[in-house]
């Protein structure tokens, strides 16, 4: 892996020999573009527990951030079992199952940010277990309105750089914490730009396809993913396939674990167009670009206070959720909302019954089920689509 | 003989007078136009809400209340008919549940909020719950963000100093809904009385280094504490702390403890089983369990190791209290603590309740256990069922894996006091 002709999205010709290759890639528990990248570069690795961390200091430190979403259902859950118990998300019990198994050999430091009782107590036996590498559990400031986060905020982020210099022996400084900013910019312009296309015409630019290639970005450089993103809209572009009736659906409660691949495919097939969802949120966390210019601390701090989306994880100050939500539906013409939440997943299931207040009094209709990142059998909910589509195509 | 016991159950006695005058006030302030606010136990900020003339009503009382009444398992039925996941935390379900039945619950009508104050300690789902009741009861709420405690003996100043500035923040919001106007005086005098009842409280829960120990620091510790934790502030509340102290001194004077006989001293990791408070409690009596400490008595805030309330500081304090509730610390603070009082405390066994529905005080529970039955050498007992939800309540499978705990213990014990040349003997009786 030396060249950049080496890189595997370079080579494909075609938009489904692509999505496959991600596909291996955003499974693969061994994580094995992050060990390249060690390799070449000398650098350490840090893990970024979901919903969201701010990666461009980790990128700004010369450290490669990999964001940790689990085993995504390729291991069995052998040793966590007696750290955590069976009633908790399976992303909990998995990412930790990942580091008790060995699979996180590369790991150089993990950042847990405060976004569930379940996040907060595993960076605590996270801690306890593995001595090697840091520990970084930030807080992520909940009243978003007030004058008092902005400091504290930025001195959260003042902490996780001093960490971070610690461990790598440089310091976090401006210029390459701006270029850092801008990278991920550019990320996310180009992950928006995908999600635009999919919108415009979802028949051509499927979800389970587009979920594989954003999942690669869990596992690259920011700037390795932006040309893959760039090959990956060149390539879809001009991909052939055919238009087919389908539903407007948007997908909601999978802002932390992961489905598995085939629940997408699933809803899919069933019928369902999902053109805006919540899944691998954190990539996407900023609704606007991060100022390139002035203090690059308080550009971040600024975008995390007045410009996130809104998930079931960060309080939504004077925003409101269900405004939020019922905002896009009418903006991407969306016939109905599919309520898709982790087992046991507390955030996600709080506001999946307020949401869908919301959805009924504004007549849209409503799916809603749990899943598993391990979850194999998926009739139940192949049927439930089926019956939500033909209710929404014929009735609606 | 009853002469000797001048006073026998006044914590319990005076602790329902006290409760009950309060749920009453509760139920009054709709008529006496007192403006009503919602809070959390964990370290909630209630003397600065009484500045401002607000009857406070915490849902996770109203929970409790309702476990131990035997409704829970009713309205948490309610809430999941709303769509609630039978998987989510029970109190909120009971909460929500209670909205469904027009706030009506065994302890009376509870007022609508005026204010929702979000004082996220220690729970997120904090947050998730009473975003649910502002949208339910359209109610104004306030997010009272409290960073999670991660260092060691010192607490950042950052984090307190964010906290003093929502405090500034929230007193004004105050102000605007009660239309009444701070007064610092008054605070300093509700922290002075909340200073003296922590002093009397400390008192008690430090009493249980005696052996045998005059009182339960789980069993018994969670009806002397309510007052500390709703009515702190007040002087009813030390008046209270200074009876139950009494209480416990002549325990202490006549060398009686809850149980006729202390045969294991535990130490109480986890919440109560509510709905069958009782039964769980008889699991325990029978082996002659007491429990010498417990974290829940700290799951609204943590004196035993020095803190205090102090009107001399009156902004700072309550912010260094709010971030010292028991969830509300990290899992090597936790497990210090459970160190600590396992050693203070001489306990024999670290009994750990872990339930379903409280992910802030359970998940990492197992690694506990690990750590202290594999590294520290301390026997321990691990459970689980539920604290608001009866359909986690297993009996039988319960009492099956107590009895087997103590069983081995009392063997154990009984091995190391005999001499190794004894011949083996019969095992002994289980009660
Ligand atoms: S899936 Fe839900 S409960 Fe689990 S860590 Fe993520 S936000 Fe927390
Ligand atoms: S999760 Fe635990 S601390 Fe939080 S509201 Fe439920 S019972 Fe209380």
């Amino acid at each position: 892996m030396n060249g950049a002709t080496d890189h595997f999205w370079e080579k494909a010709q075609r938009w489904e020999e692509l999505v496959e290759q991600c596909r291996a890639l955003a499974l693969d528990v061994q994580f094995p573009t992050v060990q390249a990248w060690k390799q070449r570069t000398g650098g350490q690795a840090v893990g970024c527990f979901p919903v969201y961390t701010p990666q461009e200091l980790i990128t700004a430190a010369g450290a490669l951030p990999v964001n940790l979403f689990g085993a995504r259902g390729q291991i069995d859950i052998d040793h966590a079992d007696s750290r955590i118990q069976s009633f908790v998300c399976s992303i909990a019990r998995s990412t930790l199952e990942l580091g008790l198994a060995g699979h996180l050999k590369w790991l150089d430091g993990f950042v847990v940010p405060s976004i569930c009782d379940v996040a907060r107590n595993l960076s605590g036996v996270w801690k306890h277990n593995f001595t090697e590498g840091f520990l970084f559990y930030m807080h992520l400031p909940q009243n978003v309105d007030s004058d008092a986060a902005k400091t504290y905020y930025r001195g959260e982020l003042e902490r996780l750089c001093d960490c971070l210099s610690d461990k790598t022996g440089r310091p976090v400084a401006e210029a390459p914490l701006r270029k850092a900013i801008s990278v991920f910019n550019r990320n996310r312009s180009l992950l928006n730009e995908l999600g635009a296309r999919r919108s415009a015409q979802p028949e051509k630019w499927p979800s389970s396809h587009i979920y594989a290639i954003v999942a690669t970005g869990n596992v690259l450089s920011r700037e390795e993913h932006n040309a893959l993103l760039e090959r990956a809209l060149a390539l879809g572009e001009a991909s052939l396939r055919p238009k087919r009736d389908a539903v407007r659906v948007v997908l909601r409660g999978a802002f932390c674990e992961q489905p598995p691949l085939e629940l997408l495919e699933v809803l899919e097939d069933a019928g369902c167009a999902v053109v805006d969802d919540d899944l691998q949120i954190g990539s996407r966390f900023f609704l606007e670009p991060v100022a390139e210019t002035g203090d690059p601390l308080n550009a971040l701090v600024e975008a995390y206070l007045h410009g996130t989306v809104l998930t079931p994880v960060n309080n939504p100050g004077k925003r409101s959720r269900n405004d939020d939500l019922l905002d896009r539906c009418k903006k991407k013409g969306i016939q109905g909302i599919i309520f898709a939440s982790p087992k046991f997943c507390e955030p996600a299931l709080y506001d999946a019954v307020l949401l869908r207040r919301a959805a009924e009094r504004s007549s849209l209709p409503t799916l809603e089920f749990e899943y598993e990142e391990k979850m194999s059998v998926f009739e139940s909910v192949r049927m439930q689509a089926e019956t939500f589509v033909e209710s929404i195509l014929f009735f609606s | 003989m009853a002469s000797n016991y001048q006073f026998q159950n006044t914590g319990r006695d005076l602790q329902k007078d006290l409760l009950g005058h309060w749920y009453k006030r509760l139920e009054d302030a709709p008529k006496t136009g007192t403006p009503v606010a919602y809070l959390f136990i964990s370290g909630n900020i209630c003397e600065l809400l009484r500045c401002f003339g607000f009857e406070i009503v915490f849902p996770e009382v109203n929970a409790l209340q309702c476990g131990i009444k035997k409704v829970a398992g009713n309205m948490i039925l309610k809430a999941e008919d709303l769509g609630y996941s039978s998987d989510v935390c029970g109190y909120v379900k009971n909460d929500i549940g209670l909205v469904a039945s027009g706030n009506r619950g065994p302890f009376g009508t509870m007022p609508k909020p005026d204010l929702l104050v979000c004082n996220y300690s220690g729970c997120n789902t904090y947050i998730k719950w009473f975003e649910a009741l502002a949208e339910l009861y359209g109610a104004r709420f306030f997010m009272l963000d409290v960073p999670y405690r991660r260092t060691g003996e010192t607490m950042r100043p950052e984090d307190l100093h964010y906290v003093v500035k929502q405090l500034e923040q929230l007193a004004q919001v105050c102000a605007e809904i009660s239309g009444n106007k701070f007064d610092m005086d008054k605070l300093r005098e509700q922290l002075e009385y909340a200073r003296q009842a922590e002093e009397l409280w400390v008192k008690i829960l430090h009493s249980a280094k005696n052996r045998p120990s005059p009182f339960d620091a789980f069993f018994e510790a969670v009806f002397f504490m309510a007052p500390i934790y709703v009515l702190r502030g007040t002087k009813e509340c030390v008046d209270y702390y200074q009876a139950a102290w009494n209480e416990i001194e002549e325990r202490i004077q006549h060398n009686i403890g809850p149980l006729s006989e202390e045969r294991f001293r535990v130490v109480m990791e986890g919440p109560p089983p509510w709905p069958n408070f009782r039964n769980f409690w008889e699991l325990f009596k029978r082996w002659g369990v007491v429990s010498v400490a417990s974290t829940y008595s700290k799951v609204g805030g943590i004196w035993d190791f020095g803190m205090r309330h102090d009107p001399s500081r009156p902004m700072e304090s309550l912010a260094e209290y709010a971030v010292n509730c028991y969830t509300n610390w990290d899992w090597s603070l936790r497990r210090s603590m459970l160190e600590r009082y396992a050693k203070e405390y001489s306990a024999d066994a670290l009994v750990i309740h872990s339930v379903k529905s409280c992910r802030a005080f359970s998940v990492g529970q197992a690694d506990v256990r690990e750590h202290f039955s594999k590294v520290q050498g301390l026997p321990t007992l691990f459970v689980e069922s539920d604290l608001a939800d009866p359909r986690y309540f297993s009996e039988a499978q319960l009492r099956n894996r107590i009895d087997a705990f103590f069983e081995s213990l009392e063997h154990r014990r009984m091995a190391s006091r005999q001499p190794v040349t004894a011949a083996p003997t019969k095992s002994g009786s289980a009660t």
